[in-house]
């Protein structure tokens, strides 16, 4: 039965009304006369709290509340990809055409367009469908074959009528599934409640991994595709560039960009970027892959909250047709905030900092909707959905309760380091402090894919700027004069890895990705070059001749002077370290004779 | 009854409780949230307040001239059926108003074109225009490291004692965007400052004889604190106003965004809120964004609202929760340093912990120069190896250094004292500038230069031995 009462108190987005005694917890309410959307969070004899999504300045005790019967669900099906919508699932551009610059209350608009698809059937009559099989495909952008699927909640049954290859619009009716005698029509989208995952047949272990392009992570703190990750930074990190930078570069088919309590600038940002970036694998525009989610700081603070949901949801949406999608959300303390200020709006009963006793599990259960998975239905196919969130831990305080909640939920973490940022070594991931869950279970892939040698060499880098983090130690006390050249050369070659393998230009149009092949002929330069030098020193030829070597800035340099294209260049490069230490110690030996 | 004039005009006398700036009304009917109430005193002052929560009957209403004088038996109170709004018009421009929009230089109320809420409402990110048009302020630590653009939101840390005011004077007077010659309106909105203050910055717009151009909202340190939650909205809108109606370019600058925050958190208390870090609301982050956002450019407009907002940072801590939230809201931060103010250093900005995010967009080929975001690297990197080496050389002295070391050590003397420092008057080209960072340059072996390109050396470094 439909719930119909009144508003008897407002505080914010917080609002009680009575009378609601037919009402369900988390049914959505259309709320006052300009019916906004809002949604039940106690409910108390016949009184209903409910969160409202939008403005509530103006609202009166006394307006009516009308429950709409059904959770708070996204519209799935074609017309997804490129748009920007509010943490409601509503299209920017589709509000700002009804209402301008500025968003006002109480705007409906449709989530996916009524424009028609070319629609292919990949069933006929008489095959057999269960939950989530493809009935069919059409092609929403140049890199997205939509898939339609029989929705999840749908028993199986015998497809009775397949329209043929033609246009048409999401409402059409496109099959006719029959079981028992019940027949139900199908067309190309359905509804689903944001805060319930979507199933699947069997979930896989982590064992690929996403290839962003970024050195630092990619080589040294990887994360799996359906993989999970946290990026915790104070401001002025580059949580958000790190970000944008795996949502650009990485190998998913499909990214959702989750603007949560965010800058409105940086969604234009990503607006008018996207466009213009190219995909690196397919030449492609990036919008035509992308689905952003804004719901900026200024918004209304409730449809925060929904929008990690409704992000994740779409995303595995996407998943469930065969895709590896990635969604990050930046920033989640902002979102956990907006679950403390409903929680104080309705007086509950704090922990610490003021945030809700719930916050943990609210993130696990978000965090646990990652996976790479077995889809359901037919044909087999497999997806995934990789999340990755970024906090912004007040202070750049690890210990506060989102951050350390969150290290609980995550496999991994990419810490963010403010002296680092200071001195503007970007990405100021600490590869200290940093850590990955997966790093034993890709090296297959690498040693399968890229290169045999690269856990070595991974291993020889990282034991470099081990060594040079305890060394550092020493210098503090000692200076660096007191150490012998051996370990100079330790802090010098660690300089160079810091300079020319982990620093990497965001905005630099060859250093900006940098493909695996590349990241491994890198690091067997940094490893081969700190081997000759060793060699080099017991041979009796100084640190400063060493130091002196042109050769030691065309290194660092090779980030983004040598492109992907032409990775030939890094073995040209090797040789000339390789000939420049020979004509050291030819040098040497000669220096030696003529002093005789 | 239509919604515009619900509850106009109804009159209740019915006051319960009065705590703080808290007036408590029962047997309230039909009255809206955020709606506006005028109070009248028990002598017959007029006071205006506004409607923090209601329901069974019980109105909250904030009073923004503070609850001194009411009492719980002679105040009248009359809500007025809409929320906050104030006048706007071109005729704003060189007017002095108090913290909640009246006229206090003895001219009369100005006349609206329209009445605009001044809670603003928020900008579709989709109709947003990504800023991206340098401003040149004539400060070498910002034009060259931390680059303004139009339509960003860029607050100045400091803290007591330190030259703020100063430095925001000398970007109201100096900033323009080159080649352009188009002027920006100034509008001035004082938090709690104190009468000098204001007064310096009257001053200071008047002898450069940009006050016709500039708006002026005082709220001084002892006019009602509740007021100045309504102080940067009133602004905001007036600036709002100018920049998306009237294509103008607004730069408006907020001082000092702590004593907002503070007004805030005694509002929180007295309506026995759930506190989050150090008795500030949960809510603040939203708060301060709803001011803070309301900086930008949007599509179809050739104006654009830039906002400085000051704060002073509580015992120079950056991770106290208003620097804090403030940080993680806006595009970057100017921080003012200590040490560099006692070395006698104007402006003392310590560009270690200071960030442009908006700078890429606004430098660069076509924009500024191609070298611009490479030098700002390269200063950046060699300065915070110099910061690092002093620090070492304190412990085991120059000997203990490499040659090298040493011409670094000498290489951030010089930033400090040849680029940092400059004179309140002087108005540095980005020529000047980045001229000026080549010459430093040139301190260093041409080796360490790794965050410039080849060419970019080859066409700027003057090699002096």
């Amino acid at each position: 039965m439909q719930a119909k009462g009144k508003i008897i108190w407002i505080s914010g987005p917080a609002v009680k009304a009575d009378g609601m005694s037919s009402a369900q917890m988390y049914e959505t309410v259309e709320v006052g006369k300009d019916k906004i959307v809002g949604e039940i969070i106690r409910l108390t004899g016949d009184t209903a709290f409910i969160q409202v999504y939008e403005s509530t300045s103006g609202l009166t005790p006394g307006e009516p509340v009308v429950g709409t019967g059904t959770p708070l669900s996204v519209t799935l099906g074609p017309g997804m990809m490129g748009t920007i919508y509010d943490g409601l699932q509503r299209p920017l551009d589709k509000i700002a055409a009804k209402a301008g610059t500025f968003i006002t209350r109480g705007i409906h608009v449709a989530p996916i367009p009524k424009k028609k698809w070319n629609f292919i059937p990949e069933v006929k009559v008489g095959d057999t469908v269960h939950a989530g099989s493809i009935l069919g495909t059409v092609k929403e952008t140049a890199l997205i074959d939509h898939k339609i699927l029989v929705p999840p909640t749908e028993p199986s049954g015998k497809i009775t009528e397949i329209v043929k290859e033609g246009s048409y619009d999401k409402d059409h009716v496109i099959a006719i599934v029959e079981r028992k005698g019940n027949k139900s029509e199908l067309n190309m989208h359905h509804d689903w409640p944001v805060r319930q995952a979507r199933p699947f047949t069997q979930r896989y272990d982590p064992n690929i991994p996403l290839v962003t392009g970024q050195r630092v992570l990619d080589t040294f703190f990887p994360i799996t595709k359906g993989g999970t990750g946290a990026i915790p930074g104070g401001f002025g990190t580059g949580k958000t560039v790190t970000l944008h930078q795996v949502a650009s570069w990485s190998d998913a088919s499909v990214v959702f960009h989750i603007g949560c309590g965010e800058r409105g600038n940086e969604m234009t940002e990503v607006l008018i970027k996207f466009p213009e970036l190219k995909d690196p694998r397919t030449g492609k525009s990036l919008m035509e892959r992308t689905v952003l989610v804004a719901n900026t700081s200024n918004m209304p603070v409730a449809a925060r909250e929904a929008s990690i949901y409704t992000g994740i949801t779409m995303a595995e949406y996407y998943r469930d047709m065969g895709y590896d999608t990635v969604l990050v959300a930046d920033s989640t303390s902002r979102w956990a905030e907006a679950l403390r200020e409903l929680s104080g709006r309705l007086e509950e009963m704090p922990a610490e900092e003021g945030y809700p006793s719930y916050l943990a599990s609210r993130l696990a259960e978000f965090y646990e909707r990652a996976g790479r998975v077995k889809c359901l239905g037919s044909p087999d196919r497999n997806g995934s959905v990789t999340v990755i969130g970024a906090v912004s831990p007040p202070g750049g305080d690890f210990t506060e309760p989102v951050s350390t909640h969150t290290m609980r939920c995550i496999k991994t973490f990419w810490a963010l380091d403010t002296k680092l940022a200071y001195s503007r070594h970007y990405p100021s991931i600490n590869w200290m402090t940093s850590y990955s869950g997966y790093s034993e279970d890709i090296d297959k892939w690498w040693v399968d894919n890229v290169d045999a040698d690269r856990p070595k060499l991974r291993l020889e880098t990282y034991t470099i700027l081990q060594r040079e983090d305890v060394l550092k130690e020493i210098v503090r006390l000692l200076g660096p004069e007191a150490l012998p050249d051996e370990e100079k050369l330790i802090l010098d070659v660690a300089r160079m890895i810091k300079e020319g393998f982990l620093q990497q230009m965001a905005f630099d149009k060859v250093d900006r990705y940098c493909s695996p092949e590349k990241q491994v002929k890198m690091m067997r330069l940094y490893t081969d070059f700190y081997k000759e030098s060793q060699k080099a020193l017991k041979n009796g030829i100084t640190l400063e001749t060493i130091r002196s070597l042109p050769v030691v800035s065309q290194i660092i340099r090779s980030k983004y002077e040598i492109p992907d294209e032409e990775l030939s260049k890094m073995d040209v490069l090797s040789k000339t370290m390789f000939t420049s230490f020979n004509e050291l110690s030819n040098k040497e030996v000669a220096a030696v004779v003529d002093t005789k | 009854m239509s919604t515009q004039n619900r509850s106009s005009g109804l009159e209740y006398t019915n006051i319960s409780e009065i705590k703080g700036p808290l007036l408590v009304i029962n047997g309230v009917t039909n009255s809206a949230f955020d709606e506006l109430v005028e109070i009248t005193t028990p002598a017959g002052a007029k006071r205006l307040g506004r409607v923090l929560e209601i329901g069974g009957g019980t109105a909250v209403v904030q009073v923004f001239e503070g609850t001194t004088g009411l009492s719980v038996s002679e105040t009248k109170t009359r809500f007025l059926g809409k929320t906050m709004e104030i006048p706007v018009s071109d005729q704003l421009l060189g007017r002095v108003f108090d913290g909640l929009g009246r006229p206090i230089d003895g001219l009369p109320d100005p006349v609206g074109e329209k009445f605009l809420d001044i809670n603003g409402e928020s900008i579709n990110p989709e109709r947003r225009d990504f800023p991206e048009d340098f401003i040149q302020t004539g400060v070498s630590s910002i034009d060259g490291l931390n680059t303004l653009v139009r339509g960003q939101k860029l607050p100045i840390f400091s803290g007591a004692g330190l030259p703020h005011n100063l430095l925001a004077a000398q970007i109201a007077r100096q900033a323009t965007v080159p080649g352009k010659g188009e002027e920006f309106a100034v509008v001035f909105a004082a938090i709690g400052v104190q009468n000098s203050e204001a007064a310096f910055f009257r001053k200071s717009l008047e002898e450069s004889g940009a006050l016709k151009r500039s708006i002026l909202y005082i709220n001084l340190a002892d006019d009602p604190a509740i007021e100045r939650i309504i102080t940067p909205r009133v602004a905001l809108t007036a600036a709002e106003y100018l920049a998306f109606e009237k294509n103008t370019h607004v730069l408006v600058i907020i001082s000092d965004m702590t004593n907002y925050a503070e007004a805030l958190r005694e509002i929180s208390a007295a309506r026995e809120e759930v506190p989050g870090r150090k008795g500030y609301p949960g809510y603040l982050y939203t708060d301060l964004a709803t001011i803070y956002e309301r900086a930008g450019k949007i599509k179809g407009s050739n104006g654009s609202l830039t906002q400085i907002p000051i704060l002073s940072m509580p015992s120079d801590d950056i991770t106290h929760p208003i620097p804090d939230l403030t940080g993680y809201i806006t595009e970057g931060q100017i921080v003012l340093g200590r040490d560099l103010h006692r070395k006698e250093i104007y402006p003392p900005v310590s560009i270690l912990s200071c960030l442009s995010r908006l700078m890429k967009e606004g430098v660069g080929e076509g924009k500024t120069r191609n070298d611009h975001q490479n030098v700002s690297s390269q200063l950046y990197s060699a300065y915070s190896r110099a910061l690092e080496l002093r620090a070492l050389a304190e412990i085991v002295g120059k000997a203990g250094l490499a040659k090298n070391d040493i011409k670094y050590l000498e290489f951030g003397d010089l930033f400090e004292s040849k680029f940092l420092k400059q004179g309140f008057d002087e108005n540095r080209t980005l020529e000047d500038t980045l001229g000026i960072a080549w010459n430093l340059f040139s301190t260093l072996p041409v080796d360490e230069l790794t965050k410039v390109k080849q060419d970019e050396i080859d066409s700027y470094l003057k090699v002096t031995k």
